[in-house]
């Protein structure tokens, strides 16, 4: 449930982002979600649904799955994060702290864990959209 | 795009009374036995007291109190088990025994996610063992956890205690608290008061190198039993 823990954070920062642009109403929330930490959208789903303010009553929320994706530091091969093919203790290192990846995934050319994660790392408010006064 | 996480971690610390950072400019001064004995005593106290190692790439407080075999519980959040009487939270827990090589935005990604998701209790003290550097940790605790305060530990040495000026000047010109400075692992006198407290930090005071401090590590009986935890008993009413 470190979903719960993730949507708080997403609603409480829509809600400042709103209050910062003068918003009465919210409409519309963007998510994007990278695949590296492996997060569960139905559950985060459910989370936003039951956190869900006044303000963004009747919001929609778009969850945006992005790509995990390396590029290592020493040899420049780039490669993509396939969820299947790290084991589930991994998998769940991973989910809770992104960062993990440095200790259990290598570059696949050269063997290094010095690699960036160029996208999808993990989540991010994308946009917040909604209604002024005057609109 | 914003950063979700940002929002909650003072949420996440609301029910937590005190914070405190026990940090030095230098590694190898005994920060982290003094922040893993500092909890124990105050616990001993009566005091309920989180301790966090924050020390990403080379956490060592679970081997200094010889915690393993507990995990943190996953609800609406992660919270951290009790260990020793304490509330424990390491990275160890994910990275187990293998080494976590992260640079450092990559250090700062992990603190900001850990801080974001971690549920603590009800605590009177939350003891956080800070790495030894004046960089993306300390830059990130103080950004993100306002009301933090410092302890500075450092041993005789000029060279440590030139890198813990450093800090101190950093911190007191951030008007960032900071408790005081403990002079660790004295071989023969200690040498920093008048130098503390000419850098305008009150000096806690010290404790005497201990032969036998390794041969206890892992152990928090003995610990406890240790020339080194009595003396540092005798500084925890500054804390």
């Amino acid at each position: 449930m470190h979903e719960w823990a993730l949507a708080e954070g997403i609603v409480s920062t829509a809600v400042r982002i709103a209050e910062d642009e003068g918003l009465l109403k919210i409409t519309e929330i963007v998510i994007d979600i990278g695949e590296l930490q492996q997060i569960e959208h139905e559950i985060l789903m459910f989370a936003l649904e039951q956190l869900r303010t006044p303000t963004m009553k009747g919001a929609r929320f778009v969850l945006k799955p992005i790509q995990g994706r390396f590029r290592c530091k020493v040899c420049g091969e780039e490669w993509a994060f396939i969820p299947e093919t790290v084991d589930k203790e991994v998998s769940e290192a991973i989910h809770f702290v992104p960062e993990m990846a440095h200790v259990y995934i290598k570059c696949p050319q050269c063997g290094s864990p010095d690699f960036d994660v160029t996208e999808g790392r993990g989540v991010w408010l994308e946009s917040v959209k909604g209604l002024k006064r005057d609109e | 795009m914003s950063d979700p996480r940002i929002e909650v971690i003072e949420r996440r610390l609301e029910k937590v009374e005190n914070i405190i950072a026990v940090s030095s400019g230098k590694g190898g001064v005994g920060k982290s036995v003094v922040a893993s004995t500092l909890s124990l005593e105050l616990s001993n106290r009566g005091h309920s007291v989180g301790l966090f190692d924050l020390d990403f790439t080379s956490p060592s407080t679970h081997v200094i109190l010889g915690i393993q075999d507990v995990f943190p519980d996953e609800e609406y959040g992660i919270i951290p088990p009790l260990a020793k009487g304490l509330r424990y939270m390491s990275i160890i827990f994910y990275a187990l025994d293998r080494p976590a090589p992260l640079r450092g935005s990559e250090i700062s990604d992990a603190i900001i996610e850990v801080l974001a998701i971690t549920r603590w209790e009800e605590l009177d003290y939350l003891i956080i063992d800070m790495p030894p550097e004046m960089g993306d940790a300390t830059l990130d605790v103080i950004r993100l956890i306002p009301r933090i305060k410092f302890l500075m530990v450092s041993t005789p040495s000029k060279v440590a205690y030139e890198t813990v000026r450093k800090q101190l000047t950093l911190l007191i010109g951030l008007d960032v608290p900071v408790i005081g400075v403990i002079e660790n692992m004295v071989m023969h006198s200690p040498r920093l008061r008048s130098q503390v407290e000419e850098d305008g930090a009150e000096y806690l005071g010290s404790t005497n190198y201990d032969p036998v401090l390794e041969e206890a590590l892992g152990d928090i009986e003995r610990l406890k039993k240790t020339a080194m935890y009595a003396e540092l008993t005798k500084i925890v009413h500054h804390i």
